[in-house]
């Protein structure tokens, strides 16, 4: 995203455009990350409507993943999880592995 | 018809506060949310009156401190409406988050200002402690030295802040007690002169607008605060330019013409004091005390503070042999108080020489007499000839040793 001068911003600290915040990459500073046990998951979408940040990534009714773009890591899906389908595991941990 | 009320003005008998109300009442604006304090309490107590008699057809928000008059404020004018509030020392102190937030979001809210001291020592008199303390907050700031000007001034407050080119808050200040509670002659506009010359209220976004929705005041890292922080300077700075033209098409309905400055028997004055307020009225007395004496001595009224006219400023005094800067509040370390500190700056920075004093004075409501004004203005005759200022450079106006 090309940052914009001042003269191009709109006065005042006001976002025109509706969710736009999708641009904006805020799961950058997690310290643990939520895995699914797909086993486990009865996608009862009991975490869809708990995450604050509209993380819980679904298509055709089924849970299918987590955004990791925009998830703060907060542990709310896998504290309500009715089937402890959810663990928070160390996000330090998680990239050593995908770096593998 | 306007030219027929120039000539003949309604005048009335208004307490300083009263002017406010009068003014408010006439605005008519959509949201007030003010907390009583005193001195500013009569505005607060009356508009309500104003608001219970349905005389207004302003919503009326009654809040708990003055940090939720402002919140209230804020969230009225982003959702479009014009806003007003005042308030008075302590209480503006108490604003002093939202200050920052009414700027930032670009909120044109009026507030008058009845100037009071701030605690400790507890005390409820004038000085300009208050305002000056948030001279930096993205206001615009200007001030009163009298009832008929606490009036102008609230009414052209709404124009100013509302321009286009500003879209920013204002300060309104007048000296507590002083002129806040005495009665003085007011000329008043006919209701529809002002609702014509303020006219409605065009925000730049209204959160109430749901076919376009929007996020107001979100959070800004270090990628785009500073962007938005520029933006700031440039509006406040295009207040120089805004408060003129304001004045004139005001001057035009009213007959009073305003400036960002005003001189008294200034031009051919060797020596001048510059000064802020209601202490003007008695500065001029001093001058032309002095000037039956044959001495020329002169005053420059500083009207607007925030954005600081210092183009002005330098122009009206340059050549004076001497100068005097009045700061009725305290600047505890500084060198000298704001008016002095950037009255000197504005010359440095035009590589112009000035001789200059600064005075504390009238803390806490201490009364400054014309007598003390002409003992200012031997001073400066005394540096004037003598090319040399005694120190201290700053000095306590009638402050027992």
């Amino acid at each position: 995203m090309a940052l914009k001068g001042w003269k191009e911003l709109e006065p005042g600290v006001v976002i025109l455009e509706p969710g736009n915040t999708i641009e904006y990459k805020s799961g950058t500073w997690r310290t643990f990350r939520p895995v699914i046990d797909m086993e486990k998951c009865i996608h009862c979408m009991i975490c869809w409507i708990y995450c604050p940040d509209s993380c819980i990534m679904v298509k055709d009714s089924k849970l299918v993943g987590f955004d990791y773009e925009h998830c703060k890591g907060c542990g709310i899906c896998a504290h309500e999880c009715p089937k402890e389908a959810i663990t928070m595991i160390e996000e330090a941990k998680a990239k050593a592995e995908e770096a593998k | 018809m306007v030219e027929a009320m120039v000539k003949k003005p309604i005048v009335k008998a208004l307490e300083g506060d009263k002017a406010v109300t009068e003014a408010i009442r006439q605005i008519n604006p959509d949201v007030m949310a003010a907390y009583p304090v005193t001195p500013q309490t009569e505005i607060v107590m009356e508009f309500a009156e104003l608001v219970a008699e349905g005389l207004v057809d302003t919503e009326y928000i009654r809040v708990e401190s003055e940090h939720a008059a402002m919140s209230s404020c804020i969230g009225a004018a982003s959702a479009g409406a014009r806003a007003m509030t005042a308030t008075c020392g302590p209480g503006l102190a108490l604003m002093w988050e939202t200050l920052w937030v009414t700027s930032g979001l670009r909120c044109p809210i009026v507030m008058a200002v009845v100037n009071r001291s701030l605690s400790a020592p507890l005390n409820i008199l004038t000085d300009q402690t208050d305002m000056m303390g948030s001279r930096d907050s993205g206001w615009v700031q200007i001030y009163a030295e009298n009832h008929q000007e606490v009036y102008d001034n609230f009414i052209q407050a709404v124009r100013i802040a509302e321009h286009p080119d500003v879209m920013l808050p204002i300060m309104c200040g007048h000296a507590g007690f002083v002129l806040g509670h005495t009665l003085g002659r007011v000329e008043v506009l006919p209701d529809e002169v002002v609702r014509k010359f303020v006219g409605e209220y065009k925000p730049l976004y209204s959160i109430l607008d749901i076919e376009h929705p929007k996020t107001i005041g979100a959070y800004d890292h270090w990628d785009y605060f500073f962007e938005h922080r520029r933006q700031l300077f440039e509006a406040i700075n295009n207040v120089l330019r805004v408060i003129p033209e304001i004045a004139q098409e005001y001057g035009k309905i009213s007959g009073r013409y305003y400036g960002l400055v005003e001189s008294y028997r200034l031009d051919d004055a060797e020596v001048a004091i510059l000064i802020i307020g209601s202490g003007a009225g008695a500065c001029r007395e001093a001058v032309d005390a002095m000037r039956q004496k044959g001495v020329k001595a002169g005053m420059l009224k500083v009207r607007c503070f925030r954005p600081f006219p210092a183009d002005e400023i330098v122009k009206a005094l340059k050549g004076k042999k001497a100068v005097a800067a009045m700061d009725r509040c305290e600047c505890f370390g500084g060198e000298g108080g704001p008016l002095f500190i950037e009255a000197c700056s504005a010359f440095f920075n035009r590589g112009l020489p000035m001789k200059m004093i600064d005075y504390f004075y009238g803390l806490g409501g201490r009364d400054t007499v014309p007598s003390e004004f002409c003992d200012i203005f031997r001073e400066l005759f005394q540096i004037a000839e003598t090319d040399k200022i005694k120190p201290p450079l700053v000095r306590y106006l009638a402050v027992r040793e």
